[in-house]
């Protein structure tokens, strides 16, 4: 494509990663540092829980119990080498070392097994409430004064303010409680890609999407008909009516097309918050996904578990937000070429 | 007032509401509402104990009252700070240019980009359950300031544009005297929007934590209460008072919050002429 | 051809009317340039608007009608009236609004803002052909054939206002009309969008309205002016003649207020603002700035003197002479 290498795009490129890699940077070092402020050495609360629960054990082994902790956890050395050795294993080998609630498995298996669930459940969700309240919106605001657009946009105002976890709470008490139809823990029947084990997925899904996506279509009917109601009154929409095209090209040729711009840009803003809002979801449903693992690791002091789950999210979210950046020149023509 | 058009009225009036119930009848309450066992457990709905009773021996209305007032406390905590150096910091970054922008819009992008909760569940899950109101309040702080920011920046990139800045620069204004006075009047109706929109955004976000447990489980939130009554099966025991209340009043102070918000945009664009 | 017959026409504010179009009457000839002057607020723009039949609330039709002459789909000729013309735009009628400038889509190049006006006309087109065809009448307006792959945001702001005239008249419309064509531009630009226009009316031998307030323009390419003051209009004749004799005392001052090599004599504002068009008063609109104003001009009308075959005032001291 002629002109992309183009030093506004280059430059455009640039400022973008040097966001992704000080999130990724400050949120590793964040991740880091924090437990070790914490007054507690994770090290001796962990040694006096498996007493608790065990019999006694022998000094040596005890002893031996606490250099493999101290290992496994990097507390080895000074602050600065644990760090250094923290970054290069996260970052070269995503090694997060063993999970302590399910020792031995890796921490990096069970977030790869958690991980397609919150993916899945994440972007299908994203991606049909972007699609279907930018839909509504444009509709919604290129006719605002049908009664119908603003039936829409007052259904908009009502669940766009309401958090994700309040109406899922909402829809267990109503679907789980008062009409069981669907379960309140997710157990998933069927393996690989059989039609009862996908029958199986979707239905254990069901309520944490509906909840989302209701919720999330709600914010963007709401930016979409602000923007498309901006859009409709700029010169060359009115100058499109008057070469005499038609409404419906109009909508979607010169509306909708420049009102995507602004709405790609929001939704790589919004990536932190969808995220947050999903974590809780999962949680209140169990939802076999990276958030009730995070929760699991933290009721059962899992240190490992929780240093990678938590540095995974972080990861996944800024990669997302960059990649949602890039997409964005190619979508508006002045920012690919001079 | 009468200017005023539904949806600010409709948002003014649940807010009153909620105000009234949370800030000011609590004042008058002598006693700590989630003390223990101080009633009897689990009592219907009366005359004496208006949202009946919950499994902790508490009067759930005054639990309710309580935890509306920490909630609109920790809201109004969080967006007073993250509204004033968001502020502050979006007006000098937009008008000053250069290198002073270039670092804070990084800031700025980066802390926008990072999720807050898993950060917030770290810092609360370590401290089990016994993070104070305040830690939680500075942490919402530090990643609510770049929204402010960002918009002010924007806005103090066209400003700077205009002809009117130009005059009093060259007539020999200070830059202090500049944002104070030409610049303030504009952003007025933008900080109120965003100090309105980072209350919505902290009572959301801590009792998004407070519902998994992970917020101040001692102190009385609208999240904490909804958490509790959970801990305590008040949804398999159908006791529908306890877990009800807090999240119906949680979506009445978004709605009346965001009809606010809403309200007062059209409100401004009104009296600038749309 | 364009024809409006005792045409007035009001906005619909909730407490009255703005009367912003007082029974004009005039016709547009074939192969002429017409210009429209007046100061900011007279109803210029009003009434290209309603020529062009873009009439819609608060904007209304109080009296008088638009006609214009045009070709239907099979060639014949028709005589379009208001509600007719709006099916015609931009086939025989075409409009460059006030601000070209961001008139055109962003995110599309200018050869997707070409096939959008001509898709309308007729579905099928050989696009390959008709890309040619637009690069070659570029290339007539002096337009480099780069442009078409540009995108609005590449061009300077005299080359977009060419872009848009080229796009209004590539399908060869009777009737071309052009609201302050040349406002925010730069001098040397302006020249240079009044000589394409002028040459693409040689052309093509339709019908141009140009609205401006600056004489300048006026003086430069249009054969026959008329000057609308307060909604009326008040002096209409071939352009040379209304500048070398202007019989309305308004545009007098309008042509005395214009600066000429050569002349060293002081130059003189109108003072005063233009009347109230909610309640205009009874009499002549100009009487309250009119310095040969006499008690018959604050009480009544004048009606429309003609000087000559071509050329008409409405002015009550026209009538003494």
């Amino acid at each position: 494509m002629k002109g992309m290498l183009h030093v506004q795009f280059l430059k455009f490129f640039l400022s973008r990663l040097a966001v992704f890699i000080m999130v990724v940077f400050i949120g590793v070092t964040t991740v880091f540092f924090i437990p070790r402020l914490m007054p507690s050495n994770p090290v001796e609360g962990m040694v006096s829980q498996l007493q608790a629960n065990s019999s006694l054990m022998d000094p040596a082994a005890v002893a031996k119990l606490r250099e493999v902790l101290t290992q496994n956890f990097g507390l080895n050395g000074t602050l600065f080498e644990q760090y250094f050795g923290f970054i290069k294993r996260v970052v070269f080998t995503q090694d997060f070392g063993p999970s302590l609630s399910m020792y031995p498995t890796p921490v990096s298996k069970l977030i790869g097994t958690a991980l397609p669930w919150s993916l899945g459940l994440l972007l299908t969700t994203t991606l049909l409430a972007w699609l279907i309240g930018n839909a509504i919106g444009l509709l919604a605001g290129f006719r605002k004064d049908k009664t119908y657009s603003r039936i829409l946009e007052g259904i908009a105002i009502t669940l766009y303010p309401i958090p994700y976890y309040i109406f899922a709470l909402v829809l267990v008490i109503f679907f789980a409680y008062i009409l069981p139809v669907f379960p309140l823990t997710t157990i998933v029947v069927g393996k690989g890609l059989s039609l009862q084990h996908i029958v199986s997925i979707i239905y254990n899904s069901f309520l944490p999407a509906i909840s989302m996506i209701l919720i999330g279509t709600g914010w963007w009917v709401l930016s979409m008909k602000a923007i498309t109601t901006g859009i409709a009154e700029e010169d060359y929409v009115v100058f499109a009516r008057l070469k005499g095209l038609s409404e419906r090209k109009i909508m979607t040729k010169y509306v909708l097309r420049n009102a995507t711009l602004p709405q790609v840009t929001m939704l790589s803003l919004q990536l932190g918050t969808i995220f947050s809002g999903a974590i809780v979801t999962e949680i209140l449903f169990s939802y076999p996904g990276v958030g009730t693992l995070i929760y699991n690791a933290i009721l059962q002091s899992d240190y490992n578990l929780i240093l990678g789950t938590i540095t995974v999210s972080i990861l996944a979210v800024s990669t997302a937000t960059f990649l949602i950046d890039l997409l964005y020149p190619f979508l508006d023509p002045r920012i690919r070429y001079k | 007032m009468k200017n005023w058009n539904l949806q600010l009225k409709i948002g003014v009036f649940i807010l009153a509401i909620f105000l009234i119930f949370g800030v000011i009848l609590p004042l008058f309450y002598t006693g700590n509402p989630i003390e223990w066992g101080k009633f009897p457990k689990n009592l219907k709905p009366s005359s004496a104990h208006i949202f009946g009773t919950t499994n902790l021996g508490q009067d759930t209305f005054w639990v309710l009252l309580k935890s509306i007032q920490n909630s609109f406390f920790i809201g109004l905590l969080v967006a007073f700070f993250a509204t004033l150096i968001g502020v502050l910091l979006g007006m000098l970054s937009g008008f000053r240019g250069g290198i002073l922008d270039r670092v804070i819009t990084l800031i700025m992008d980066t802390f926008i980009v990072i999720p807050s909760l898993p950060i917030l569940i770290l810092l609360a899950g370590l401290l089990k359950g016994r993070a104070s109101v305040l830690s939680i309040s500075l942490v919402l702080i530090i990643f609510n300031w770049p929204w402010p920011a960002r918009q002010v920046r924007a806005m103090a990139l066209t400003l700077r544009e205009r002809d009117f800045i130009d005059t009093a620069l060259f007539s020999g204004e200070s830059t202090f005297k500049i944002i104070t006075r030409e610049i303030f009047p504009f952003v007025t109706s933008w900080s109120l929007a965003n100090f309105i929109n980072t209350i919505l955004v902290a009572i959301r976000t801590e009792s998004g934590l407070a519902v998994i447990g992970m917020s101040s489980n001692e102190q009385a939130t609208l999240g904490t209460m909804i958490y509790w009554a959970i801990q305590h099966q008040a949804m398999m025991a159908g006791r529908w008072w306890w877990i009800g209340s807090p999240v119906v009043a949680i979506t009445l102070i978004f709605i009346s919050l965001f009809l606010i918000l809403s309200g007062s945009q059209q409100y401004s664009a009104l009296r600038r002429g749309k | 051809m364009m024809r409006l017959n005792n045409l007035s026409a009001r906005y619909n504010i909730l407490t009255g009317y703005v009367n912003a179009v007082d029974n004009v009457s005039f016709e547009v000839m074939d192969n002429e340039i017409f210009g429209i002057a007046g100061e900011s607020g007279c109803g210029k723009s009003t009434l290209l608007k309603v020529m062009y039949d873009l009439v819609s609330y608060p904007l209304e039709i109080s009296d008088g009608s638009v006609e214009i002459g045009g070709k239907d789909s099979s060639g014949k000729a028709v005589i379009l009236k208001t509600g007719e013309i709006k099916k015609s735009w931009w086939r025989n009628i075409s409009y460059i609004p006030q601000g070209a400038m961001h008139v055109m889509n962003p995110v599309t190049k200018v050869d997707t803002q070409f096939y959008d006006a001509i898709s309308k006309q007729n579905c099928n087109f050989n696009k390959k052909a008709l890309r040619q065809e637009i690069i070659n009448y570029l290339h007539e307006l002096e337009l480099p054939a780069s442009v078409i792959s540009a995108y609005p945001h590449q061009l300077s702001g005299g080359m977009k206002q060419r872009v848009i005239i080229a796009l209004a008249t590539f399908l060869n419309p009777g009737i071309v009309l052009a609201d302050e064509p040349t406002t925010a531009l730069d001098v040397v630009v302006q020249r240079g969008i009044l000589t394409m226009l002028s040459r693409v009316q040689r052309k093509m031998k339709n019908s141009m309205v140009i609205v401006s307030h600056d004489m300048g323009v006026h003086y430069q390419i249009t054969n026959r002016l008329g000057i609308m003051y307060a909604g009326q209009m008040i002096e209409i004749g071939p352009t040379e003649e209304i500048f070398s004799t202007p019989r309305h005392p308004y545009t007098q001052m309008l042509i005395n207020a214009l600066p000429r090599i050569g002349d060293l004599n002081q130059k003189e504002g109108i003072p005063g603002t233009p009347p109230s068009l909610k309640n205009p008063p009874p009499g002549c609109r100009f009487a309250a700035r009119c310095p040969k104003a006499t008690d018959l001009c604050r009480v009544k009308q004048p009606e429309v003197f003609q000087i000559n075959d071509r050329h008409q005032a409405s002015c009550h001291l026209l009538y003494d002479l």
